[in-house]
């Protein structure tokens, strides 16, 4: 299997993401925002970071790179798309997922760990995790306050696109869990056909016990597990 | 020359926290007065020479297709003669 990280100007997670999949052994190119050849990927991952310094909004202007007219066709087509913190802002931005980041609501950088309940692990990115279970994946970001209006929060609960929420140890999602005010707790989601996810928190941030934590190889690994089997 | 002034700000449905530490801010330093304070963006457009339909015509598309999130946000604009 091969992962493609797109490069923007203002990108700083890229070598991390591109490292977590190279570790488990995988095939990963770097794709450069001006490049409209994915290199063959089977996975697209669209890292975190400032692209662009944050200007206008937070992805407003990277989701006009040349490169995301190809992301967009890839997912379109079935390929899968994973959109990490500032990632998930520019998968917001250019609609293939739905909803708008806000500033956190207490307005400050929060740069901790956070708990995330699992609450779909039937998608390509949670499929060897538990529903229920609880794991650990720092957050780093200032603007992650994800909106979405009530319609559109009603759809994503009821077809279980929500797959990560802020909880506590226990699992529970309380107010105090939710490092940024995200409406129910979210903390990623799928689109529709359950091929592209966006989170806030950052995976490639814990594939080693060096780093803290171990258990954002699962999410890596369950895109494998899933690509593998077909 | 024309020009345009776009004012883009957060839906009245959405929270605005800056806006809220503005006004707590202001209560502090003495005008109570102030109700709510809500913050937003500015963009001014130096357009050129044009009729002013064809400019409502590219500004309403330049909102919409950067300028502004519809999701959160709202605008409203207004035409200049320089």
């Amino acid at each position: 299997m091969k992962f493609g990280v797109v490069v923007f100007p203002g990108s700083n997670c890229d070598a991390d993401c591109y490292h977590a999949v190279k570790d488990l052994g995988h095939a990963v190119e770097y794709i450069w925002h001006k490049d409209t050849d994915l290199k063959g990927s089977d996975c697209i991952i669209i890292p975190g970071g400032f692209s662009y310094g944050d200007y206008l909004r937070s992805g407003a202007i990277a989701r006009f790179s040349p490169v995301m007219d190809k992301v967009i066709e890839f997912a379109n087509q079935g390929g899968y798309v994973i959109g990490i913190c500032n990632g998930f802002q520019i998968l917001l931005e250019c609609g293939l997922l739905p909803g708008a980041m806000l500033r956190n609501n207490h307005l400050k950088f929060r740069c901790a760990d956070s708990l995330l309940k699992i609450e779909n692990a039937d998608t390509p990115f949670s499929n060897l995790l538990e529903k229920g279970q609880v794991i650990q994946v720092p957050v780093a970001h200032g603007e992650g306050n994800y909106y979405i209006d009530s319609e559109g929060l009603k759809t994503l609960e009821e077809t279980g696109r929500i797959v990560f929420r802020y909880s506590t140890s226990d699992g529970e999602i309380t107010q105090d869990a939710n490092p940024n005010g995200s409406v129910h707790n979210i903390a990623g989601i799928v689109n529709e056909a359950g091929n592209v996810l966006g989170m806030m928190p950052h995976p490639e941030r814990c594939v080693d016990e060096l780093l803290g934590g171990t258990d954002g190889k699962l999410i890596f690994q369950s895109i494998v597990a899933r690509f593998e089997r077909g | 020359m024309l020009s345009a002034r776009v004012f883009v700000t957060l839906k009245k449905s959405i929270l605005d926290p800056q806006g809220s530490t503005i006004q707590r801010a202001l209560k502090s330093m003495g005008y109570p007065e102030v109700d709510e304070v809500r913050q937003g963006k500015l963009f001014e457009l130096k357009l050129g020479d044009m009729e002013r339909e064809k400019a409502v015509q590219l500004v309403e598309e330049m909102c919409t297709k950067l300028l502004v999130n519809p999701v959160i946000e709202q605008y409203t604009f207004e035409l200049l003669e320089d």
